[in-house]
């Protein structure tokens, strides 16, 4: 237990003790150079809004984040389906795969204000559609790689076990492809976040985290805009953390995620 | 039992693609209860052959019958256990639930199951590892973990495909001892592909020796060495003879290995 221990304080202590430092070197640059607040505010005078405006930030942060929560599933959930399709019947994955490679360069996050348009400003449903949208292509190819790229031999043992193409499918390629789908939710789960924030920007109710940011802005709350993007910051940094919490549950058997092995 | 051929090969060919020939004109019977290597240098075909023994991948010319069977007919029908060199487990099931895999989709119900991954993990010995997940285990446990797997819906015949090329020699000895037990006792035809001419002899009732571009038959040597075989038939002069034998043949020398008895040898 206490080696255990010992084990994570290696692993935690050191990123926590840069973390810590560079709060400090931050708040004595500020204080030695005398930077104004409009160009970076101290991280205390960011500590103090926060704490004065908790109540404010924290409703607008819960609102912004219910937005990337519904985005995350929407986009999340139509991206495993649509890889189970594809995967299922390689011609329509064959046909469809090179557009969805190519919308995944296109910058999606430019279609925010035609979000707007189509389901209204005020509207969640509007920040949790181009939220959905960012987070479908990562997951959708991720999670086609991984029902795909299923080891050949895997899929020849069930052939001499005569099993069907369901089963082959249940057993074998969905859990084969989980590491690979967890990739792709912990990139959409940080991008979801992102995908409300900046539909926010765009317009939205003020009770949203995004036009919180936006708005101190434009009036010199410079220290408001910081604390609001601290908490988004927070949310996404939360969330990436849950979703590597449940792959982290689910997934303990991979052995990739091994840098040993009993011998 | 009878005299059908556990596995009857007739004029069989494989081209890949524009040209290839990977095996030409392959006949061969294998008989009931018997253990057949296959061995030869890199692309003589010899995975090819077992993989269409197995129904994997369709001849492009000739037939293969299991049991008197078709070999896609004696697929489905679960006729066959498969071994590759690498175990391939299946990493998210632990050790007992990647050996009752088979048994799943035979529909076993789970006490059945339970109790059959119960005798396969003892006839492998790997008693206790029963919910290890596959990470947890050595290359030589993971490799009987799958022979385990193979073994588990009691196939009529088993194919292994190089099974322990990827371990160290001391492990491949063991294993090779272990495996002739499970042959014994499973009562099960083997077909097995190696590189390894001492390891083809100590296993064998009979050696076909292949040769490459086409993929042929070269020659079947019978290995008279008694059965059970211990660590002692590896230092018999018997067993360097036949090696010897079987490496001229591979080597394309047309050197007899004589019969050494006229009395059966100890095949059962």
């Amino acid at each position: 237990m206490t080696v255990a221990l010992r084990r994570r304080a290696l692993d935690w202590g050191p990123p926590l003790l840069v973390f810590a430092l560079g709060i400090v070197a931050w708040q004595l640059l500020v204080v030695a150079f005398d930077v104004q607040e409009f160009l970076l505010p101290k991280p205390t005078e960011i500590a103090r809004t926060l704490w004065d405006e908790r109540s404010s930030l924290w409703h607008a942060g819960i609102y912004t984040f219910k937005e990337a929560l519904g985005g995350f599933a929407l986009g999340s959930s139509m991206a495993i389906v649509v890889a189970l399709l594809f995967a299922a019947f390689a011609p329509l994955g064959t046909a469809f795969m090179p557009f969805a490679v190519a919308a995944n360069a296109v910058p999606i996050i430019a279609f925010a204000p035609i979000m707007n348009n189509w389901f209204g400003l005020l509207n969640p449903f509007s920040k949790m559609a181009i939220a959905a949208v960012l987070c479908f292509f990562p997951v959708l190819i991720n999670t086609l790689r991984g029902l795909t790229s299923v080891d050949p031999r895997a899929i020849e043992l069930m052939r001499s076990y005569a099993a069907g193409k369901g089963s082959t499918f249940r057993r074998v390629r969905i859990p084969a492809s989980l590491p690979h789908l967890f990739a792709g939710l912990k990139i959409a789960s940080v991008l979801s976040m992102i995908g409300a924030i900046v539909g926010e920007y765009f317009g939205g109710p003020i009770t949203a985290l995004g036009v919180t940011i936006l708005n101190a802005s434009a009036y010199t709350n410079f220290s408001l805009a910081w604390a609001g993007i601290v908490l988004a910051s927070a949310f996404g940094i939360l969330f990436y953390g849950a979703v590597a919490l449940a792959e982290r549950l689910t997934t303990s058997w991979d052995p990739s995620r091994r840098d040993f092995h009993a011998d | 039992m009878n005299d059908r051929p556990a596995v009857a090969i007739q004029g069989v060919s494989k081209q890949f693609g524009a040209g290839v020939t990977a095996l030409s004109g392959i006949d061969l019977d294998v008989r009931p209860r018997e253990f057949v290597s296959l061995i030869g240098p890199s692309g003589c075909g010899k995975s090819t052959l077992l993989r269409i023994i197995g129904d994997l991948i369709d001849p492009s010319e000739g037939v293969v019958e299991v049991n008197g069977k078709p070999a896609p007919q004696a697929r489905r029908d679960h006729d066959y256990g498969i071994v590759f060199q690498e175990a391939v487990l299946y990493d998210w099931r632990t050790v007992g639930k990647n050996i009752a895999l088979p048994l799943e989709l035979l529909r076993w119900s789970r006490e059945r199951r339970a109790q059959r991954v119960r005798e396969l993990v003892r006839l492998v010995e790997l008693e206790g590892f029963e919910d290890h997940h596959p990470w947890q285990l050595s290359g030589g446990m993971q490799q009987r973990v799958a022979i385990a797997r193979a073994l588990s819906f009691d196939p009529a015949l088993l194919l292994m495909d190089e099974p322990f090329g990827a371990l160290d020699e001391m492990t491949r000895e063991r294993l090779n001892m272990e495996l002739l037990r499970i042959w014994d006792a499973s009562g099960s035809t083997i077909v097995f592909v190696t590189h390894s001419i001492p390891e083809a002899v100590f296993l064998s009732t009979r050696v076909v020796v292949m040769s490459p571009r086409p993929g042929r038959i070269a020659d079947v040597v019978e290995i008279d060495l008694p059965y059970p075989r211990t660590a002692e038939t590896r230092e018999e002069p018997r067993f360097f003879e036949l090696v010897t034998g079987v490496r001229e043949r591979l080597a394309g020398r047309g050197a007899q290995v004589e019969p050494e008895l006229a009395e059966e040898a100890g095949a059962p």
